[in-house]
């Protein structure tokens, strides 16, 4: 059985660490390696990289022997949305407030589920942004304000 | 009797007004997500993280095990009345569990797993004062060398033993590790992979890793499947056992309890592999095996008290000797190091207060849920009812405030979305996001104790093997690895894997 290398889920894991390796060991060259007595910043790091390159490289080829596909589809659509919601969270939370921030969060990641209606999200919205400033802006006492407007 | 004095002194602490009241709201939460399915303790346990920061420790480990160990008890509840496991532990207590339910025997099912999981509860509760006292005054003697190869140990039994395939497992340990190394080096003071950023001199925080792996791309994958869940609440039918049922469960329960202790102090098993094979033993044990899958009591019985068992005893590496056998007790430990204890054999002696406070809360802890569990079971059930596309966003709402509330920083809620992409792009790659986490929390502690183990060599590297107890770890290790390239034992592995794949 022949599987393309972009759906053979360990080729695409072997190859996933060989680049994290690889970025991990170019990075580690600019701090001193040491010797074994006195370890320098450098000394683990590029250790490790090298095994990550080691098993990625492993991981690959038995990939390209085993060709087990990856299992079911991709969700890119929720991941995107569900970080996007976050970013616009840490973006919106120091310029508009909490509620604002809050409203974008579930507004956008709601539509990541099967079914989105407006209302429901809308209900959840208000609810979770008064439990919200109930514990973390009464509660914990953290200095955020509601609403604010900060450019 | 000193261990009874420690005793007091633990019951003290747990009892303050303060503590019950965490313990209370662990429990109540741990049975709350026990019985949403979609919701593990795991992700429940990183959302809350940020919140316990700035409790006392105790407070914060009362809490957080709360949640662990009440989601056994919770994960049971939807397996026996809805066919449904709230958690993957109680996948096995389905088989027999919603036969009796069927069977109009729900509430004798709900009161024997009940019953199972607090004595099963109470028992690895012992075992941790009775196992961990002495481990932790042995593990005082240890050199730095000695604690490296524990380390290595812990990380390799962690990988090998756990579900699916060992490579990925050790390629996602070193990933952590590499996670780990982010931030000021102690020794130098140069900052390693900062990329520039000031918010990065710290490292990643844990509770934005923790969040980004567990959470996030949790979400994802539920997201990925249609919601499809029926919801149906049935008569319960009288919560009495009935006398034979009891005689009938005891024999199970110690068994299962035998099992469950076992495999949860073992660094990469946990409750699920526990309850499995406790099922099967009394499959095998029983008189009339064809009983299994009908209703058998034993089945209920024996499974609950081994999740319930290894849940408590997943506690005795990490909280004696400061290394963490599963995701969920790097969570623990995770806690605990944020809010500024030094993990480690010395924990005992230097918090005796923690160490015995959250021992007694176990007690209280298991009571409260034997109490929670059965008078509100209707309750739990209607729960079920809750969508998911209103909790997750919920879900969501939890990762980005309490990652943003930790520093006050926007950047941290950045990075927590970009660890979600990669643990949702690792998740689908099968790589388990389990020993990231533990390389993640042990990885600094390995570099400082094999500096400091050279350092004191010289540069010898013989000091691992000279030593006869860091010899023996080591030598496990490497045991453990060879015995994998074996065929016939990697396929006996597969095998295990496979039925236990094929039960849940």
């Amino acid at each position: 059985m022949r599987t393309s290398i972009f759906k053979n889920q360990d080729a695409l894991a072997g190859l996933l660490f060989m680049g994290l390796g690889a970025l991990g060991f170019v990075f580690a060259l600019g701090y001193k390696f040491g010797t074994t007595i006195d370890m320098g910043p450098g000394y683990f790091p590029r250790i490790l990289s090298l095994v990550l390159i080691g098993f990625g490289i492993i991981t690959f080829v038995r990939g390209l022997r085993d060709c087990m596909p990856v299992e079911g589809g991709w969700a890119w659509l929720p991941l995107v949305l569900l970080s996007a919601s976050l970013v616009l969270f840490g973006f919106l939370i120091e310029r508009l407030g909490l509620v604002p921030a809050l409203a974008a969060l579930f507004f956008v990641s709601a539509r990541a589920g099967h079914e989105f209606k407006a209302l429901e999200v809308l209900a959840l919205t208000a609810v979770m942004s008064v439990f919200a400033a109930a514990v973390f802006v009464w509660g914990l006492k953290l200095p955020y304000s509601l609403f604010a407007w900060n450019f | 009797m000193e261990i009874l004095d420690q005793f007091m002194l633990g019951f003290g602490v747990a009892l303050s007004l303060q503590n019950l009241a965490y313990c209370f709201l662990g429990v109540l939460l741990g049975t709350l997500i026990g019985v949403l399915p979609g919701v593990g303790p795991l992700v429940t346990i990183s959302m809350l993280l940020p919140v316990t920061f700035g409790l006392p420790p105790v407070s914060a480990v009362i809490m957080l095990s709360g949640i662990y160990y009440g989601a056994q008890y919770g994960g049971s509840t939807t397996a026996i009345l809805v066919n449904l496991p709230g958690e993957t532990s109680s996948a096995v207590t389905c088989l027999d569990g919603y036969q009796m339910a069927r069977r109009g025997r729900a509430g004798a099912a709900l009161a024997i797993a009940a019953l199972s999981s607090f004595v099963a509860g109470c028992i690895g509760t012992l075992l941790i004062v009775a196992l961990g006292v002495p481990l932790a005054g042995w593990a005082l003697r240890f050199g730095a060398e000695d604690y490296f190869a524990l380390m290595v140990l812990g990380l390799v039994a962690a990988s090998v033993l756990s579900h699916g395939d060992m490579i990925k497992a050790l390629a996602m340990v070193v990933v952590g590790l590499l996670i780990g190394l982010v931030g000021t080096d102690v020794n130098s003071g140069v900052e390693r992979y900062t990329f520039g950023l000031p918010e990065l001199a710290d490292g990643i925080g844990f509770t934005v890793l923790a969040v980004g792996i567990f959470a996030i791309s949790e979400v994802v994958t539920n997201l990925e499947q249609k919601e499809a869940r029926e919801v149906f609440t049935r008569n319960v039918g009288g919560l009495m056992p009935s006398w034979s049922d009891l005689k009938a469960s005891f024999l199970p329960t110690l068994r299962g309890t035998a099992i469950g202790s076992f495999f949860g102090i073992l660094p990469g098993t946990g409750p699920s592999i526990s309850s499995f094979s406790s099922y099967m033993l009394e499959k095998k044990l029983a008189k009339d095996p064809s009983r299994f899958g009908q209703g058998a009591i034993e089945g209920v019985a024996a499974p609950e008290a081994a999740n319930n068992a290894a849940a408590q005893t997943a506690f005795i590496p990490t909280l004696t000797l400061g290394i963490p056998g599963s995701a969920t007790m790097a969570l623990i430990l995770g806690a605990l190091i944020m809010n500024g204890v030094q993990p480690g054999p010395s924990v005992m002696t230097r918090n005796p207060e923690l160490f015995w406070g959250v021992i007694a809360s176990m007690f209280i802890g298991n009571a409260l849920l034997v109490a929670l569990n059965l008078p509100l079971v209707g309750l739990w059930v209607r729960l079920l009812s809750i969508p998911y596309r209103w909790l997750f966003p919920a879900i969501v709402m939890f990762c980005a405030l309490g990652n943003y509330s930790l520093n006050n920083s926007a950047i941290d809620v950045y990075l927590c979305a970009a660890i979600g992409v990669l643990g949702y792009v690792l998740a689908k790659l099968k790589c388990p996001p389990a020993p990231l986490v533990l390389g993640y929390v042990l990885g600094p502690m390995m570099e400082e104790n094999i500096r400091r183990a050279l350092l004191l060599s010289e540069g010898d590297l013989s000091i691992f093997v000279k030593s006869p107890i860091s010899l023996a770890f080591l030598t496990i290790a490497l045991l453990l690895l060879v015995s994998m390239a074996l065929p016939a034992i990697r396929r006996g592995k597969a095998r295990v894997d496979q039925e236990e794949a094929s039960a849940t």
